[in-house]
């Protein structure tokens, strides 16, 4: 008969502190982001594609060693240079990217000894064709430089 | 009295009317409500604070075709969600909202109400048993089966308050209790009864009326974890809508009920200003509360459900009930 009491109070009085933290849940701020309005800096270690790095003049620092391409286990990088009449070091005329078969391992960023590469930190990468997925790196330095 | 088929053909559309609205902004407050509780803004997009989200959702549900499905039982399938609104719309008629906002007054206002109240869950077994869809006639097994478990208690407990107060009328019971706060049923010292255990009849009404309107933690019925949607996963358009504004209507009703049987009605805390507006007050409180619950606890399995009525709430109502008898006798 106690037993019967004992459970029907603390069971009611374990109600009541249940309804008691929702009530204070209730008047604290809300923690959502409402996202397409608002968005969040994404962190240091966040992962997106990788991106070229620009020096002063905004041009790519990559010195068409072609280790990055060598570097990625999933064939996703194809980069071709050239060496610009009178100068001495070869300039970047194409990298693409291939974002379709990579897994964001980082490799390529390991590799590149010259700091020329990093990962983005851009997520709005919806589409409905797997053509938007393959990226022209330095289509999109200049773009970012304009 | 020439005029009392106007009076009744206008109170119930207003009855409707009321109902419809209640329904569609407390599905608003109730989804505002408990995004604040899960630290969300909810529904804030369309209109200021989200607040033309309900008449969009109607536009929506209205636009949607009404399917039958192929092996339902066309009629009892269409009746079903009728039956769902039609008694809660009729109670409204006979409830007093003020001394004078009452579309009809009766006598026998409190059976009214429960007799109406005891239809809704025909209309669970309608729509579980015609839909044809094993999910469906779980969910109708079960809210039946909650149904009358919790209306014992819940009828016992109304039987208390009706022997303290003399009176099946609805209007009476209010009166009675309309001197002060201290008079209201739920109090124990000053009220007509002087039984102590009021607040606990209190309790056991509002446990009642939380099961009687399937709502969580209580929602059995249409567990969605186990079954679906319940009793109408077959139902779309106003099918669905109907279902939705007769559960709104019939927690309207409940804290109606609860605001008449035990807080005292139209009648003010402190004596002042009695009028209708303490009653929307109360009414709205506690609606509030059953959102406020509904968001706090998980649901119940169907033993606790069970366990709860029989043997817990009806011993103590049937306990409450002789002993508020015995009291009446004595004083
Ligand atoms: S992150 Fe990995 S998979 Fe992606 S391009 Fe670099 S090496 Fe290839
Ligand atoms: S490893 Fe660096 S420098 Fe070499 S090709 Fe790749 S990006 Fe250019």
């Amino acid at each position: 008969m106690v037993a019967y009491f004992t459970e029907i109070f603390t069971g009611l009085m374990s109600l009541f502190i249940g309804m008691g933290i929702t009530f204070k849940e209730f008047f604290k701020p809300t923690v959502t982001v409402s996202y397409p309005y608002e968005t969040l800096t994404m962190s240091a270690r966040y992962r997106g594609h990788i991106e070229l790095v620009e020096n002063e003049e905004g041009n790519s620092q990559c010195v068409v060693c072609g280790l990055c391409e060598k570097a990625c286990p999933s064939d996703c990088i194809t980069l071709a240079g050239e060496k610009p009449e009178g100068g001495k070091k070869k300039v970047l005329t194409k990298y693409m990217l291939d974002f379709t078969k990579c897994s964001l391992c980082g490799s390529c960023v390991e590799s590149c000894s010259f700091g020329a590469i990093t990962f983005s930190k851009e997520y709005n990468l919806a589409s409905t064709k797997k053509e938007d997925f393959y990226f022209d790196l330095l289509k999109r330095l200049e773009e970012r430089n304009t | 009295m020439r005029l009392t088929l106007l009076n009744v053909i206008v109170a119930v559309v207003l009855a409707i009317a009321f109902a419809a609205l209640n329904a569609a902004y407390l599905v608003w407050a109730e989804r505002r409500g408990a995004a604040r509780i899960q630290r969300r803004p909810g529904p804030n997009i369309n209109g200021p604070f989200g607040l033309l989200q309900p008449p969009l959702d109607g536009i929506k549900l209205m636009a949607k075709q009404l399917t039958i499905p192929g092996g339902a039982d066309k009629i009892m399938f269409i009746t079903a969600p009728v039956l769902a609104m039609f008694p809660a719309i009729m109670s409204f008629v006979t409830i007093p909202f003020s001394d004078t906002i009452v579309a009809k007054n009766m006598s026998v206002g409190v059976l009214m109400i429960f007799a109406f109240a005891s239809m809704g869950s025909m209309s669970l077994l309608f729509a579980g048993w015609s839909s044809r869809n094993k999910y469906s006639m779980m969910s109708s097994v079960r809210a039946v089966s909650q149904a009358v478990a919790y209306e014992i208690p819940m009828l016992i407990t109304t039987i208390t308050v009706v022997m303290i107060a003399g009176s099946t009328d609805l209007m009476e019971i209010v009166h009675q209790q309309s001197r002060s706060i201290l008079h209201w049923n739920i109090f124990p010292l000053l009220g007509n009864s002087h039984n102590l255990l009021m607040p606990f009849s209190f309790l056991i009404f509002f446990i009642c009326t939380l099961a009687e309107t399937n709502r969580a933690p209580f929602d059995l019925g249409e567990a969605e974890s186990e079954l679906v949607a319940g009793f109408h996963t077959e139902y779309g358009s106003m099918g669905f809508g109907l279902f939705f504004m007769g559960e709104y209507a019939n927690i309207v009703i409940g804290s109606c009920m609860t605001t008449i049987l035990f807080l005292g009605g139209w009648s003010c805390p402190f004596g002042l200003f009695p009028g209708v507006w303490w009653f929307i007050l109360k009414l709205y409180l506690l609606i509030a509360t059953f959102i406020w619950i509904r968001w706090t606890f998980p649901r119940t399995t169907i033993y606790g459900l069970l366990n709860l009525s029989w043997k817990i709430l009806i011993p103590l109502s049937l306990f409450n009930l002789l002993f508020t008898a015995g009291l009446i006798k004595v004083f």
